[in-house]
């Protein structure tokens, strides 16, 4: 059941589509930030660790 | 207890970290659900037609756009009164999702303008304004990534975002004087919420929650990552320093 | 003078700089208005160049929008301000760039005059030797840009209240960047969404003086935002270059 969205179709699903693609793009972003520094993280502790243990 | 507790960086992880899948959660749902029952269950406006759907995406991004500037002005005001690390990192990691905010808002007025106003860009001063804000955003990033000593652009950038709030406050009065413009405010602005029939209006609170929520779960995740980066090169310092 | 004085004082104006603020310090900003602006005059150029910027814009314009004169006349008052504007952007680093790099900020900030002062000083070197020439050279300009004689009175009046606020916003973003390498662009894109409600007041004034409106309004707010920025902004920037000097 899609909504009939007449002639002004063009301008909502643009609107909703760059709007998710948007915050698909920040939070992607994040996340891919947030693995990065995660791994980069654990790879320095356990390095420290072997050594210092 | 006090609130300044959760300053300390460890106490922040260990509290958000339980925190931070349940803010993601009501999230998700609150959007989903909101903008579902905005998108298919709404009736279309008898003067703007469909485009009344686009305001379940503009009302809440731009205020949220405001919201987040306020947010990075209280954790600057914090960050340069009490130095709390994780006030100056809240700061830095709302600021691209201020940003983000910022262009959907003007990115959804752009297209739901151009079939009611005829254009798709009006020098209107609501408009205007969140350009301006798009620029104070640019320059407050730009200039957290341009300096390289973390502490001192902490305080630069909280240092200009007072500075800058000032002046966002005063460049949207002086486009307000410089073009009245054809916003319609009342229609769309939440203090004169009588002038939304109620059948858009209970959606549209449900995607302003939702907005909410995903902007503290981006924050709340991105400072976690800001506070892991700083862990990460303070650990790499010692380790030159062995 | 002043430099020997300096007694070792980094943050904010303790109380023996202000007990010799009233000697000292006085004859201290003299002397470092009168350095800056020899500095400005002979170091070759850096500041008139500011200048030929601006006859570029006029000249480029109307290159630009075509020759029709009531067209130009229309956009003069903006196309001036937003000359004049972005000429004022081009001597921003300057300001504070140079003594960074040759170690005579931190002598300034560890002299007995207070830094907010030595801001605001500099600040007012940096518009005796752009603002003060641009507002000159505007109404020359105006002639290529076909301004109507109605308007004159008031962009020669609307850019000397207006400059000021000019050089001391730009003093302010120097002071941010004054640490950051190749700190050009960022400056650009610091101060010119801060100059916004000035240029908008600014431009309004002349339009209206223009139009025979009422132009005495966005005056008067431009006004007060050039002492607004006066007052407050050297303090703001003095904290900027103290967190730059740590």
């Amino acid at each position: 059941m899609m909504p009939d969205l007449g002639k002004y179709a063009f301008a909502v699903l643009a609107s909703y589509g760059a709007s998710v693609a948007l915050l698909a793009a920040i939070v992607g972003a994040s996340l891919w930030q947030r693995a990065r520094v995660k791994a980069q993280l654990r790879e320095v502790e356990a390095r420290q660790e072997g050594r210092d243990g | 207890m006090s609130i300044w507790e959760y300053a300390n960086p460890k106490k922040f992880m260990a509290s958000t970290g339980w925190l931070l899948p349940w803010v993601w959660g009501m999230a998700g749902l609150c959007l989903l659900v909101g903008l579902i029952w905005g998108y298919f269950f709404t009736p279309d406006d008898f003067r703007q037609g469909s485009t009344v759907k686009i305001i379940y995406l503009h009302v809440p991004s731009a205020m949220m756009a405001i919201n987040a500037w306020v947010m990075m002005l209280v954790a600057s005001l914090i960050w340069l009164i009490r130095r709390h690390h994780v006030s100056a990192l809240a700061a830095k990691a709302a600021a691209p999702v201020g940003l983000t905010f910022t262009v959907i808002a003007l990115v959804t007025g752009a297209l739901w303008g151009q079939p009611m106003w005829g254009t798709w860009w009006a020098w209107d001063p609501r408009l205007t304004s969140f350009l301006i804000l798009t620029l104070f955003y640019l320059g407050y990033i730009a200039l957290w990534q341009a300096v390289e000593n973390p502490d001192t652009a902490a305080d630069l950038t909280a240092v200009l975002c007072l500075v800058g709030s000032v002046f966002a406050l005063l460049s949207r009065y002086a486009v307000l004087f410089w073009n009245q413009g054809l916003h319609q405010g009342a229609s769309l602005s939440l203090d004169k919420e009588e002038n939304v029939a109620d059948v858009f209006w209970f959606p549209l609170l449900v995607c302003i929650a939702g907005f909410v929520l995903l902007f503290v779960a981006l924050v709340l995740m991105r400072t976690r990552t800001e506070i892991r980066a700083r862990r990460l090169q303070a650990l790499i310092a010692r380790e030159r320093l062995a | 003078m002043f430099l020997q004085r300096g007694s070792g004082r980094g943050f904010g104006c303790g109380r023996d700089g202000w007990a010799g603020f009233g000697v000292a310090g006085g004859a201290g900003m003299w002397a470092l208005l009168i350095r800056d602006l020899r500095l400005a005059v002979r170091a070759g150029g850096g500041f008139g160049l500011g200048l030929a910027f601006f006859l570029l814009v006029a000249v480029l314009v109307p290159l630009g929008v075509g020759p029709e004169g009531d067209v130009l006349g229309r956009i003069a008052p903006g196309i001036l301000w937003v000359g004049a504007l972005l000429a004022c952007l081009l001597s921003l680093d300057r300001i504070f760039a140079l003594d960074f790099e040759d170690g005579s900020l931190d002598l300034l900030a560890t002299a007995p005059i207070p830094l907010e002062g030595v801001v605001a000083v500099k600040a007012l070197a940096h518009w005796l030797v752009t603002g003060v020439p641009l507002t000159l050279a505007a109404p020359v300009l105006g002639v290529l840009l076909n301004l109507p004689a109605a308007g004159y009175g008031w962009l020669v009046l609307s850019l000397a209240l207006g400059t000021p606020a000019l050089s001391v916003i730009g003093a302010f973003g120097a002071a941010l960047v004054v640490g950051v390498k190749r700190g050009g662009l960022l400056l650009s894109l610091l101060v010119l969404p801060l100059y916004v409600p000035t240029l908008i007041f600014g431009a309004e004034a002349v339009s209206r003086g223009v139009a025979g409106q009422a132009a005495e309004v966005p005056l008067l707010l431009m006004t007060g935002i050039t002492l607004g920025a006066a007052a407050l902004l050297p303090f703001a920037a003095a904290a900027a270059i103290r967190i730059n000097l740590r």
